[in-house]
Protein backbone atom coordinates (compact mmCIF):
# COMPACT_ATOMS: atom_id res chain seq x y z
CA UNK A 1 0.00 0.00 0.00
CA UNK A 2 2.73 2.59 -1.07
CA UNK A 3 5.19 4.18 0.75
CA UNK A 4 4.68 3.23 5.00
CA UNK A 5 5.82 7.03 5.87
CA UNK A 6 3.26 8.55 3.52
CA UNK A 7 -0.29 9.21 4.69
CA UNK A 8 -2.66 6.41 3.13
CA UNK A 9 -5.28 7.94 0.62
CA UNK A 10 -8.44 7.11 2.11
CA UNK A 11 -12.02 7.31 0.21
CA UNK A 12 -15.57 7.10 1.58
CA UNK A 13 -18.41 6.49 -1.20
CA UNK A 14 -21.77 7.07 0.04
CA UNK A 15 -22.57 9.71 2.29
CA UNK A 16 -25.34 8.18 4.66
CA UNK A 17 -24.97 7.43 8.59
CA UNK A 18 -22.46 4.23 7.81
CA UNK A 19 -19.94 6.99 5.34
CA UNK A 20 -20.25 9.41 7.94
CA UNK A 21 -19.40 7.35 10.87
CA UNK A 22 -16.37 6.17 8.88
CA UNK A 23 -15.45 9.43 7.76
CA UNK A 24 -15.46 10.76 11.05
CA UNK A 25 -13.23 8.25 12.71
CA UNK A 26 -10.99 8.25 9.76
CA UNK A 27 -11.10 12.41 10.41
CA UNK A 28 -10.57 11.68 13.84
CA UNK A 29 -7.14 9.42 12.79
CA UNK A 30 -5.21 12.47 10.75
CA UNK A 31 -6.27 10.68 7.66
CA UNK A 32 -8.27 13.27 5.97
CA UNK A 33 -10.42 10.93 3.80
CA UNK A 34 -12.19 11.92 0.52
CA UNK A 35 -16.09 11.64 0.84
CA UNK A 36 -18.00 10.76 -2.24
CA UNK A 37 -21.42 11.66 -2.19
CA UNK A 38 -23.62 11.60 -4.80
CA UNK A 39 -26.21 13.93 -2.42
CA UNK A 40 -26.20 17.26 -2.10
CA UNK A 41 -26.15 16.86 1.81
CA UNK A 42 -24.51 14.21 4.23
CA UNK A 43 -27.02 12.11 6.28
CA UNK A 44 -27.91 9.12 2.98
CA UNK A 45 -31.71 8.38 2.98
CA UNK A 46 -32.72 8.01 6.25
CA UNK A 47 -31.49 11.08 7.63
CA UNK A 48 -31.68 13.05 4.86
CA UNK A 49 -32.36 16.78 5.07
CA UNK A 50 -34.22 18.48 3.04
CA UNK A 51 -33.06 21.75 0.66
CA UNK A 52 -32.08 24.42 3.30
CA UNK A 53 -35.86 26.71 2.06
CA UNK A 54 -37.70 24.22 3.38
CA UNK A 55 -35.59 23.38 6.91
CA UNK A 56 -37.75 26.11 9.00
CA UNK A 57 -40.49 24.20 7.76
CA UNK A 58 -39.13 20.39 8.71
CA UNK A 59 -37.87 20.65 12.40
CA UNK A 60 -35.90 17.24 13.12
CA UNK A 61 -38.03 15.74 15.12
CA UNK A 62 -40.35 16.09 12.38
CA UNK A 63 -38.11 15.20 9.84
CA UNK A 64 -37.52 11.98 12.06
CA UNK A 65 -39.74 11.10 14.75
CA UNK A 66 -38.67 9.13 17.37
CA UNK A 67 -34.58 8.97 15.47
CA UNK A 68 -34.13 12.74 15.82
CA UNK A 69 -31.74 12.87 18.43
CA UNK A 70 -29.78 10.01 16.95
CA UNK A 71 -30.04 12.03 13.49
CA UNK A 72 -29.24 15.70 15.38
CA UNK A 73 -25.98 13.50 17.06
CA UNK A 74 -24.61 12.35 13.49
CA UNK A 75 -25.15 15.64 11.89
CA UNK A 76 -23.36 17.14 14.66
CA UNK A 77 -20.91 15.13 15.53
CA UNK A 78 -20.01 14.79 11.20
CA UNK A 79 -19.78 19.13 11.53
CA UNK A 80 -17.68 18.78 14.24
CA UNK A 81 -14.90 17.27 11.95
CA UNK A 82 -16.18 18.34 8.51
CA UNK A 83 -12.90 20.70 7.83
CA UNK A 84 -10.99 17.45 8.32
CA UNK A 85 -12.90 15.61 5.52
CA UNK A 86 -12.52 16.22 2.35
CA UNK A 87 -15.71 16.09 1.08
CA UNK A 88 -17.47 15.84 -2.27
CA UNK A 89 -20.96 16.33 -2.25
CA UNK A 90 -22.99 15.78 -5.55
CA UNK A 91 -20.74 13.75 -6.79
CA UNK A 92 -21.33 10.62 -8.47
CA UNK A 93 -18.58 7.82 -8.13
CA UNK A 94 -19.80 5.97 -11.57
CA UNK A 95 -17.31 3.62 -12.02
CA UNK A 96 -14.08 1.44 -10.20
CA UNK A 97 -11.53 -0.31 -10.52
CA UNK A 98 -8.39 -1.89 -8.95
CA UNK A 99 -4.74 -0.42 -9.99
CA UNK A 100 -2.02 -2.65 -11.06
CA UNK A 101 0.18 -2.16 -8.24
CA UNK A 102 -2.41 -1.95 -5.44
CA UNK A 103 -5.17 0.64 -4.46
CA UNK A 104 -8.22 1.81 -6.22
CA UNK A 105 -8.82 4.40 -9.20
CA UNK A 106 -12.27 6.07 -8.90
CA UNK A 107 -14.51 7.77 -11.96
CA UNK A 108 -16.54 10.21 -10.78
CA UNK A 109 -19.00 13.16 -11.92
CA UNK A 110 -19.33 16.15 -10.36
CA UNK A 111 -21.83 18.54 -8.88
CA UNK A 112 -21.00 21.31 -11.80
CA UNK A 113 -21.31 18.02 -14.38
CA UNK A 114 -17.47 17.78 -14.94
CA UNK A 115 -15.74 14.34 -14.93
CA UNK A 116 -12.85 13.29 -12.38
CA UNK A 117 -10.47 10.57 -11.81
CA UNK A 118 -9.59 9.63 -8.19
CA UNK A 119 -6.71 7.36 -6.87
CA UNK A 120 -6.72 6.09 -3.45
CA UNK A 121 -5.05 3.39 -1.71
CA UNK A 122 -7.90 2.04 0.66
CA UNK A 123 -11.68 2.35 -0.16
CA UNK A 124 -14.85 1.99 1.82
CA UNK A 125 -17.81 1.63 -0.18
CA UNK A 126 -21.72 2.80 1.91
CA UNK A 127 -23.97 3.58 -1.25
CA UNK A 128 -26.82 1.79 0.90
CA UNK A 129 -29.75 0.84 -0.32
CA UNK A 130 -33.16 1.00 -2.20
CA UNK A 131 -36.79 0.05 -2.35
CA UNK A 132 -37.46 -3.64 -3.90
CA UNK A 133 -40.14 -4.10 -5.53
CA UNK A 134 -42.37 -6.78 -6.56
CA UNK A 135 -44.20 -5.41 -10.03
CA UNK A 136 -48.30 -5.70 -10.50
CA UNK A 137 -49.67 -4.62 -13.42
CA UNK A 138 -50.35 -0.48 -13.26
CA UNK A 139 -47.23 -0.20 -10.90
CA UNK A 140 -45.90 1.99 -13.74
CA UNK A 141 -48.96 4.48 -13.79
CA UNK A 142 -48.49 7.99 -12.69
CA UNK A 143 -49.43 8.77 -8.85
CA UNK A 144 -47.65 5.19 -7.81
CA UNK A 145 -44.23 5.60 -5.65
CA UNK A 146 -41.68 3.52 -4.41
CA UNK A 147 -42.35 3.56 -0.17
CA UNK A 148 -39.31 4.81 0.02
CA UNK A 149 -39.91 7.91 -3.06
CA UNK A 150 -43.09 8.60 -0.93
CA UNK A 151 -41.31 9.49 2.11
CA UNK A 152 -38.46 11.12 -0.11
CA UNK A 153 -41.19 13.33 -0.91
CA UNK A 154 -42.21 14.32 2.19
CA UNK A 155 -38.68 14.60 4.07
CA UNK A 156 -37.05 15.97 0.91
CA UNK A 157 -39.86 18.08 -0.23
CA UNK A 158 -42.18 18.76 2.58
CA UNK A 159 -45.65 17.47 0.22
CA UNK A 160 -47.19 14.70 0.09
CA UNK A 161 -47.90 12.65 -3.31
CA UNK A 162 -51.26 12.44 -2.43
CA UNK A 163 -53.90 12.99 0.44
CA UNK A 164 -55.21 9.79 1.18
CA UNK A 165 -52.44 7.19 -0.50
CA UNK A 166 -52.81 3.35 -0.53
CA UNK A 167 -50.28 2.07 1.24
CA UNK A 168 -48.93 -1.50 0.14
CA UNK A 169 -46.35 -3.93 0.28
CA UNK A 170 -44.56 -5.00 3.93
CA UNK A 171 -41.42 -4.24 5.91
CA UNK A 172 -40.92 -2.10 8.65
CA UNK A 173 -41.07 1.45 6.01
CA UNK A 174 -44.43 0.22 5.24
CA UNK A 175 -46.38 1.53 8.75
CA UNK A 176 -43.69 3.87 9.52
CA UNK A 177 -44.46 5.84 5.95
CA UNK A 178 -48.64 5.24 6.84
CA UNK A 179 -48.09 6.93 10.03
CA UNK A 180 -45.89 10.16 8.62
CA UNK A 181 -48.96 10.77 6.21
CA UNK A 182 -51.49 10.31 9.31
CA UNK A 183 -49.45 12.73 10.92
CA UNK A 184 -48.33 15.26 8.60
CA UNK A 185 -52.46 15.65 7.77
CA UNK A 186 -52.72 12.92 4.84
CA UNK A 187 -55.42 10.01 5.47
CA UNK A 188 -54.35 6.76 4.49
CA UNK A 189 -56.81 5.00 2.41
CA UNK A 190 -55.44 1.46 3.89
CA UNK A 191 -52.31 -0.27 4.59
CA UNK A 192 -52.07 -3.21 2.73
CA UNK A 193 -49.59 -5.26 4.24
CA UNK A 194 -48.56 -8.44 2.68
CA UNK A 195 -47.26 -10.30 6.12
CA UNK A 196 -49.56 -12.29 7.95
CA UNK A 197 -49.97 -11.66 11.27
CA UNK A 198 -48.61 -15.17 12.02
CA UNK A 199 -45.98 -14.18 10.70
CA UNK A 200 -44.74 -11.66 12.98
CA UNK A 201 -45.76 -13.50 16.02
CA UNK A 202 -43.26 -16.46 14.97
CA UNK A 203 -40.47 -13.88 14.50
CA UNK A 204 -41.33 -12.21 17.69
CA UNK A 205 -38.29 -13.66 19.68
CA UNK A 206 -36.00 -12.24 17.64
CA UNK A 207 -37.71 -8.67 16.95
CA UNK A 208 -36.82 -8.77 20.85
CA UNK A 209 -33.44 -8.58 19.95
CA UNK A 210 -34.41 -4.39 19.51
CA UNK A 211 -37.80 -4.33 22.07
CA UNK A 212 -37.98 -0.89 21.38
CA UNK A 213 -37.79 -0.99 18.11
CA UNK A 214 -40.36 -3.66 17.78
CA UNK A 215 -42.96 -2.14 19.66
CA UNK A 216 -42.84 1.16 17.42
CA UNK A 217 -43.99 -0.64 14.88
CA UNK A 218 -46.89 -2.52 16.58
CA UNK A 219 -47.75 1.21 17.98
CA UNK A 220 -47.52 2.61 14.59
CA UNK A 221 -50.09 0.01 13.44
CA UNK A 222 -52.49 0.08 16.08
CA UNK A 223 -52.24 4.57 15.90
CA UNK A 224 -53.32 3.93 12.58
CA UNK A 225 -56.23 1.62 13.26
CA UNK A 226 -57.24 4.17 15.89
CA UNK A 227 -57.52 6.74 13.36
CA UNK A 228 -59.98 4.12 10.93
CA UNK A 229 -57.42 3.64 8.42
CA UNK A 230 -57.92 -0.04 7.64
CA UNK A 231 -54.94 -2.27 7.77
CA UNK A 232 -55.03 -5.15 5.73
CA UNK A 233 -52.69 -8.10 6.96
CA UNK A 234 -52.02 -11.09 4.99
CA UNK A 235 -53.15 -9.64 1.51
CA UNK A 236 -51.59 -8.67 -1.71
CA UNK A 237 -52.04 -5.29 -4.09
CA UNK A 238 -52.69 -7.37 -7.48
CA UNK A 239 -53.41 -4.49 -9.10
CA UNK A 240 -53.09 -1.04 -9.40
CA UNK A 241 -56.09 1.06 -11.98
CA UNK A 242 -55.98 5.03 -12.93
CA UNK A 243 -60.10 5.94 -11.92
CA UNK A 244 -61.06 9.04 -13.64
CA UNK A 245 -61.34 10.97 -9.98
CA UNK A 246 -57.94 9.00 -8.79
CA UNK A 247 -55.95 5.52 -8.24
CA UNK A 248 -58.07 1.69 -7.46
CA UNK A 249 -55.86 -0.99 -5.96
CA UNK A 250 -57.54 -4.25 -6.62
CA UNK A 251 -56.53 -6.66 -3.32
CA UNK A 252 -56.71 -10.18 -2.35
CA UNK A 253 -55.97 -12.77 0.73
CA UNK A 254 -56.38 -16.49 0.88
CA UNK A 255 -59.75 -15.75 2.34
CA UNK A 256 -60.96 -12.44 0.63
CA UNK A 257 -60.47 -9.67 -2.13
CA UNK A 258 -61.86 -6.30 -2.80
CA UNK A 259 -60.41 -2.78 -3.90
CA UNK A 260 -59.31 0.45 -1.93
CA UNK A 261 -59.59 4.08 -4.06
CA UNK A 262 -57.24 6.52 -2.97
CA UNK A 263 -55.28 9.37 -4.91
CA UNK A 264 -51.50 8.06 -5.01
CA UNK A 265 -50.17 4.63 -4.10
CA UNK A 266 -47.26 3.82 -2.48
CA UNK A 267 -45.23 0.01 -2.99
CA UNK A 268 -42.48 -1.73 -1.45
CA UNK A 269 -41.50 -4.69 -0.01
CA UNK A 270 -38.75 -3.54 1.80
CA UNK A 271 -35.15 -2.65 0.71
CA UNK A 272 -32.41 -3.97 -1.32
CA UNK A 273 -28.27 -3.15 -1.77
CA UNK A 274 -27.13 -0.99 -4.03
CA UNK A 275 -24.06 -2.58 -4.23
CA UNK A 276 -22.86 -2.50 -7.77
CA UNK A 277 -19.44 -0.43 -7.34
CA UNK A 278 -18.16 -3.96 -5.29
CA UNK A 279 -19.11 -5.53 -7.73
CA UNK A 280 -17.89 -3.81 -10.38
CA UNK A 281 -14.60 -4.64 -8.35
CA UNK A 282 -14.71 -8.07 -8.23
CA UNK A 283 -15.73 -8.65 -4.64
CA UNK A 284 -17.28 -12.03 -4.11
CA UNK A 285 -21.15 -12.12 -3.66
CA UNK A 286 -23.47 -15.12 -2.88
CA UNK A 287 -27.07 -15.93 -2.61
CA UNK A 288 -28.55 -15.28 1.26
CA UNK A 289 -31.33 -17.59 1.16
CA UNK A 290 -33.11 -15.94 4.51
CA UNK A 291 -33.44 -12.60 2.58
CA UNK A 292 -33.67 -13.62 -0.78
CA UNK A 293 -30.82 -11.27 -2.52
CA UNK A 294 -27.58 -11.35 -3.37
CA UNK A 295 -25.00 -10.17 -1.01
CA UNK A 296 -21.64 -9.32 -1.08
CA UNK A 297 -19.33 -11.31 1.04
CA UNK A 298 -18.11 -9.35 4.15
CA UNK A 299 -16.46 -10.81 7.36
CA UNK A 300 -17.68 -9.13 10.51
CA UNK A 301 -15.99 -6.36 10.40
CA UNK A 302 -16.99 -5.30 6.77
CA UNK A 303 -13.47 -6.80 4.76
CA UNK A 304 -14.51 -8.24 1.24
CA UNK A 305 -12.96 -10.48 -0.83
CA UNK A 306 -10.80 -7.54 -2.37
CA UNK A 307 -7.80 -6.49 -0.31
CA UNK A 308 -8.31 -2.56 0.94
CA UNK A 309 -11.97 -2.46 0.07
CA UNK A 310 -14.81 -2.61 2.91
CA UNK A 311 -18.20 -2.55 3.04
CA UNK A 312 -20.33 -0.86 5.47
CA UNK A 313 -24.19 -0.10 6.33
CA UNK A 314 -27.11 -1.06 3.88
CA UNK A 315 -24.90 -1.85 0.92
CA UNK A 316 -24.02 -4.89 2.37
CA UNK A 317 -27.24 -6.28 3.77
CA UNK A 318 -30.16 -4.24 5.15
CA UNK A 319 -29.66 -3.78 8.88
CA UNK A 320 -31.03 -0.04 8.91
CA UNK A 321 -29.38 3.45 9.96
CA UNK A 322 -28.68 2.82 13.71
CA UNK A 323 -26.50 -0.42 12.25
CA UNK A 324 -24.91 1.24 9.65
CA UNK A 325 -23.43 4.06 12.24
CA UNK A 326 -22.09 1.15 14.15
CA UNK A 327 -21.09 -0.71 10.70
CA UNK A 328 -19.30 2.60 9.46
CA UNK A 329 -16.81 2.98 12.05
CA UNK A 330 -15.96 -0.89 12.55
CA UNK A 331 -14.54 -0.81 9.01
CA UNK A 332 -12.77 2.25 9.36
CA UNK A 333 -11.29 0.50 12.43
CA UNK A 334 -10.47 -2.25 10.48
CA UNK A 335 -8.86 -0.30 8.14
CA UNK A 336 -6.85 1.66 10.47
CA UNK A 337 -5.70 -1.91 11.80
CA UNK A 338 -4.95 -3.44 8.93
CA UNK A 339 -2.74 -0.34 7.31
CA UNK A 340 -1.15 -1.16 11.38
CA UNK A 341 -1.99 3.04 11.19
CA UNK A 342 -3.89 2.48 14.90
CA UNK A 343 -6.36 -0.17 16.37
CA UNK A 344 -8.18 -0.24 19.17
CA UNK A 345 -9.29 -3.91 19.70
CA UNK A 346 -12.25 -3.53 22.57
CA UNK A 347 -13.85 -0.97 20.38
CA UNK A 348 -13.88 -3.04 17.52
CA UNK A 349 -15.34 -6.00 19.59
CA UNK A 350 -18.06 -3.93 21.15
CA UNK A 351 -18.96 -2.55 17.67
CA UNK A 352 -19.09 -6.43 16.44
CA UNK A 353 -21.22 -7.56 19.24
CA UNK A 354 -23.77 -4.62 18.59
CA UNK A 355 -23.98 -5.88 15.03
CA UNK A 356 -24.85 -8.97 15.43
CA UNK A 357 -27.79 -7.96 18.07
CA UNK A 358 -28.44 -5.79 15.09
CA UNK A 359 -28.00 -9.37 13.21
CA UNK A 360 -30.91 -10.94 15.14
CA UNK A 361 -33.32 -8.07 14.53
CA UNK A 362 -32.76 -8.13 10.87
CA UNK A 363 -33.34 -11.75 10.71
CA UNK A 364 -36.43 -11.39 12.38
CA UNK A 365 -37.54 -8.46 10.04
CA UNK A 366 -37.00 -10.87 7.15
CA UNK A 367 -39.39 -13.54 9.09
CA UNK A 368 -41.95 -11.33 9.77
CA UNK A 369 -41.93 -9.65 6.33
CA UNK A 370 -40.60 -12.20 3.92
CA UNK A 371 -40.39 -11.05 0.29
CA UNK A 372 -43.35 -12.87 -1.56
CA UNK A 373 -41.05 -14.71 -4.09
CA UNK A 374 -43.65 -17.86 -4.68
CA UNK A 375 -46.14 -14.31 -5.97
CA UNK A 376 -43.15 -13.79 -8.99
CA UNK A 377 -44.09 -17.17 -10.89
CA UNK A 378 -47.76 -16.34 -10.77
CA UNK A 379 -47.19 -12.09 -12.14
CA UNK A 380 -50.24 -11.97 -14.78
CA UNK A 381 -48.30 -11.62 -18.01
CA UNK A 382 -49.65 -8.01 -18.81
CA UNK A 383 -47.03 -7.15 -15.53
CA UNK A 384 -44.51 -4.78 -16.58
CA UNK A 385 -41.20 -6.15 -15.10
CA UNK A 386 -38.79 -3.82 -16.69
CA UNK A 387 -40.10 -0.27 -16.58
CA UNK A 388 -37.13 1.10 -18.41
CA UNK A 389 -37.71 -0.72 -21.78
CA UNK A 390 -41.52 -1.81 -21.20
CA UNK A 391 -40.98 -5.67 -21.33
CA UNK A 392 -43.58 -7.49 -19.67
CA UNK A 393 -43.84 -11.28 -17.78
CA UNK A 394 -45.22 -12.20 -21.19
CA UNK A 395 -42.65 -11.24 -23.00
CA UNK A 396 -40.25 -12.56 -20.76
CA UNK A 397 -41.62 -15.95 -20.46
CA UNK A 398 -41.45 -16.10 -24.17
CA UNK A 399 -37.58 -15.42 -24.27
CA UNK A 400 -37.16 -17.96 -21.93
CA UNK A 401 -38.94 -20.87 -23.49
CA UNK A 402 -37.37 -19.85 -26.64
CA UNK A 403 -34.09 -19.52 -25.51
CA UNK A 404 -33.95 -21.60 -22.08
CA UNK A 405 -31.18 -18.94 -21.15
CA UNK A 406 -28.48 -20.80 -18.42
CA UNK A 407 -29.12 -17.67 -16.52
CA UNK A 408 -30.20 -14.21 -15.37
CA UNK A 409 -27.78 -12.42 -17.64
CA UNK A 410 -28.14 -14.09 -21.20
CA UNK A 411 -32.21 -13.60 -20.30
CA UNK A 412 -31.39 -10.22 -20.29
CA UNK A 413 -29.38 -10.11 -23.67
CA UNK A 414 -31.91 -11.88 -25.18
CA UNK A 415 -35.26 -9.84 -23.51
CA UNK A 416 -33.44 -6.04 -23.35
CA UNK A 417 -35.00 -6.64 -19.41
CA UNK A 418 -32.47 -4.83 -17.42
CA UNK A 419 -30.34 -3.35 -20.25
CA UNK A 420 -32.26 0.11 -19.39
CA UNK A 421 -31.02 3.49 -17.54
CA UNK A 422 -31.62 1.66 -14.10
CA UNK A 423 -29.82 -1.44 -15.11
CA UNK A 424 -31.96 -3.81 -13.58
CA UNK A 425 -31.89 -2.39 -10.28
CA UNK A 426 -35.83 -2.85 -10.07
CA UNK A 427 -36.16 -5.91 -12.52
CA UNK A 428 -33.17 -7.78 -12.20
CA UNK A 429 -35.14 -9.94 -9.24
CA UNK A 430 -38.03 -10.38 -10.68
CA UNK A 431 -36.44 -11.13 -14.09
CA UNK A 432 -34.35 -14.14 -12.13
CA UNK A 433 -37.44 -15.23 -10.50
CA UNK A 434 -39.27 -15.87 -13.46
CA UNK A 435 -36.47 -17.85 -14.88
CA UNK A 436 -35.89 -19.88 -11.71
CA UNK A 437 -39.80 -20.97 -11.61
CA UNK A 438 -40.06 -21.32 -15.27
CA UNK A 439 -36.83 -23.54 -15.88
CA UNK A 440 -36.81 -24.57 -12.07
CA UNK A 441 -33.55 -23.81 -11.61
CA UNK A 442 -32.02 -22.40 -8.21
CA UNK A 443 -31.51 -18.88 -7.66
CA UNK A 444 -27.79 -19.45 -6.91
CA UNK A 445 -27.66 -21.31 -10.98
CA UNK A 446 -29.42 -18.52 -12.60
CA UNK A 447 -27.55 -15.78 -10.57
CA UNK A 448 -27.78 -11.89 -10.48
CA UNK A 449 -27.73 -9.15 -13.21
CA UNK A 450 -24.00 -8.06 -13.54
CA UNK A 451 -23.20 -4.58 -12.78
CA UNK A 452 -21.91 -2.47 -15.66
CA UNK A 453 -19.76 1.03 -15.50
CA UNK A 454 -21.20 3.66 -15.59
CA UNK A 455 -23.37 2.54 -12.71
CA UNK A 456 -25.86 5.24 -13.13
CA UNK A 457 -26.49 7.35 -16.32
CA UNK A 458 -24.20 9.97 -17.17
CA UNK A 459 -26.23 13.28 -18.84
CA UNK A 460 -23.22 14.00 -21.09
CA UNK A 461 -22.42 10.31 -22.75
CA UNK A 462 -26.28 9.83 -22.55
CA UNK A 463 -27.20 13.24 -24.56
CA UNK A 464 -24.53 11.77 -27.13
CA UNK A 465 -25.71 8.43 -27.37
CA UNK A 466 -29.46 9.72 -27.65
CA UNK A 467 -28.59 12.41 -30.05
CA UNK A 468 -27.25 9.66 -32.02
CA UNK A 469 -30.11 7.36 -31.84
CA UNK A 470 -32.56 10.45 -32.98
CA UNK A 471 -30.51 11.77 -36.27
CA UNK B 1 -52.02 17.90 -21.29
CA UNK B 2 -52.61 18.02 -17.66
CA UNK B 3 -52.71 14.39 -15.86
CA UNK B 4 -55.72 15.91 -13.24
CA UNK B 5 -55.27 12.88 -10.81
CA UNK B 6 -51.74 13.30 -9.80
CA UNK B 7 -50.35 16.30 -7.98
CA UNK B 8 -48.35 16.87 -5.03
CA UNK B 9 -49.69 18.51 -1.59
CA UNK B 10 -47.52 20.53 0.38
CA UNK B 11 -47.90 19.88 4.19
CA UNK B 12 -46.54 23.95 4.42
CA UNK B 13 -48.91 26.11 2.70
CA UNK B 14 -48.34 29.48 3.73
CA UNK B 15 -44.47 28.98 4.54
CA UNK B 16 -42.14 32.01 2.91
CA UNK B 17 -40.57 30.13 0.22
CA UNK B 18 -39.34 32.48 -2.31
CA UNK B 19 -41.92 31.72 -5.77
CA UNK B 20 -39.27 30.88 -8.62
CA UNK B 21 -40.55 31.59 -12.47
CA UNK B 22 -39.60 28.72 -14.84
CA UNK B 23 -41.10 27.42 -17.60
CA UNK B 24 -42.17 23.94 -18.97
CA UNK B 25 -42.64 23.78 -23.17
CA UNK B 26 -42.87 27.56 -23.41
CA UNK B 27 -45.45 28.24 -21.14
CA UNK B 28 -44.06 29.96 -17.68
CA UNK B 29 -45.00 28.39 -14.17
CA UNK B 30 -44.05 28.89 -10.89
CA UNK B 31 -42.46 26.69 -8.25
CA UNK B 32 -41.13 27.33 -4.83
CA UNK B 33 -37.69 27.75 -3.64
CA UNK B 34 -36.26 24.05 -2.56
CA UNK B 35 -38.70 22.31 -4.75
CA UNK B 36 -36.97 19.61 -7.25
CA UNK B 37 -37.83 20.12 -11.27
CA UNK B 38 -40.02 16.46 -9.80
CA UNK B 39 -42.34 18.46 -7.72
CA UNK B 40 -42.81 21.52 -10.18
CA UNK B 41 -43.50 19.39 -13.27
CA UNK B 42 -45.92 16.83 -10.65
CA UNK B 43 -47.72 20.19 -9.89
CA UNK B 44 -47.90 21.50 -12.85
CA UNK B 45 -48.55 18.71 -15.22
CA UNK B 46 -49.15 15.46 -13.01
CA UNK B 47 -46.16 13.72 -14.88
CA UNK B 48 -43.11 14.17 -16.41
CA UNK B 49 -42.04 12.49 -19.46
CA UNK B 50 -43.59 9.62 -22.28
CA UNK B 51 -42.03 6.67 -21.91
CA UNK B 52 -39.73 5.98 -24.61
CA UNK B 53 -41.15 2.20 -25.39
CA UNK B 54 -44.71 2.34 -25.78
CA UNK B 55 -45.65 6.07 -24.74
CA UNK B 56 -47.15 5.83 -21.65
CA UNK B 57 -47.22 8.99 -19.22
CA UNK B 58 -44.03 8.53 -16.38
CA UNK B 59 -44.33 10.48 -13.36
CA UNK B 60 -40.57 9.30 -11.39
CA UNK B 61 -40.98 6.43 -8.85
CA UNK B 62 -38.42 6.40 -6.11
CA UNK B 63 -37.78 9.99 -5.64
CA UNK B 64 -33.93 9.00 -4.86
CA UNK B 65 -31.78 8.82 -7.94
CA UNK B 66 -32.10 5.32 -7.88
CA UNK B 67 -34.84 4.04 -10.50
CA UNK B 68 -33.92 6.49 -13.80
CA UNK B 69 -37.41 6.87 -14.12
CA UNK B 70 -36.88 11.20 -14.29
CA UNK B 71 -34.70 11.89 -16.81
CA UNK B 72 -35.74 14.73 -18.37
CA UNK B 73 -34.10 17.67 -20.98
CA UNK B 74 -33.66 21.33 -20.48
CA UNK B 75 -33.44 24.11 -23.27
CA UNK B 76 -30.10 23.84 -23.35
CA UNK B 77 -29.74 20.42 -24.32
CA UNK B 78 -28.90 19.61 -20.60
CA UNK B 79 -30.53 15.80 -19.04
CA UNK B 80 -31.07 15.85 -16.16
CA UNK B 81 -32.79 13.78 -13.51
CA UNK B 82 -35.91 15.55 -12.26
CA UNK B 83 -36.02 13.89 -8.51
CA UNK B 84 -32.02 15.00 -8.04
CA UNK B 85 -31.96 18.64 -9.31
CA UNK B 86 -33.15 21.87 -7.50
CA UNK B 87 -35.19 24.04 -9.55
CA UNK B 88 -33.39 27.33 -10.62
CA UNK B 89 -34.95 30.58 -11.92
CA UNK B 90 -35.12 30.73 -15.29
CA UNK B 91 -34.94 27.12 -16.15
CA UNK B 92 -36.80 25.94 -19.45
CA UNK B 93 -38.03 22.29 -19.00
CA UNK B 94 -38.83 20.94 -22.77
CA UNK B 95 -41.79 17.64 -22.20
CA UNK B 96 -41.93 15.34 -24.63
CA UNK B 97 -46.17 14.70 -23.08
CA UNK B 98 -48.04 16.59 -25.81
CA UNK B 99 -46.52 14.43 -28.17
CA UNK B 100 -49.25 11.84 -27.95
CA UNK B 101 -49.64 8.62 -28.26
S1 LIG C 1 -37.59 9.18 -9.49
FE1 LIG C 1 -36.24 7.47 -9.44
S2 LIG C 1 -34.39 8.33 -10.16
FE2 LIG C 1 -35.68 10.07 -10.06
Amino acid sequence: MGNETETPRIAIVGGGPAGMRAAGLLAAAGLRPVLFNEAPEPGGQIYRRPPPPLRTVLSPARLYGPDAVRAMALHSDFEAVADRIDHRSGTLVWNIMKQEHGGFRLLHQDADGGQGAHNCDAVILATGAMDRILPMPGWTLPGVWSMGGAQVMLKGQASLVGRRPVFAGSGPLLYLVAWQYAKEGGRPAAVIDASTFAAKLRAAPMLAARPAVALRGLAMAAALRLRGIPVIEGAHADRIEATDTGMRVHWSSSTSSGQIDGDAVAIGHGLKSEQQLAELLGCRSRHNAESGQWLIETDPEGRTSVAGAYLAGDMAGIRGGHAAEFAGELAAWALLADLKHRDNASRRAVLRRKLSRQDRFRRGLEQAFPFPQHRIASLPDETIVCRCEGISASALRRAITDWQPADVNRLKAMSRCGMGRCQGRLCGQIAAGLLTAQLGRTPGDVGHLRAQAPIKPIPGSQLIVEKGAVE
Amino acid sequence: MQNPCVTFHRINAGSDRALIALSIDGRAVTGLDGDTLLSVLIMHRGALRRAEAGGDLRAGFCGMGACQDCWITLADGRRVRACSTLAEAGMAIVTNLDHGQ
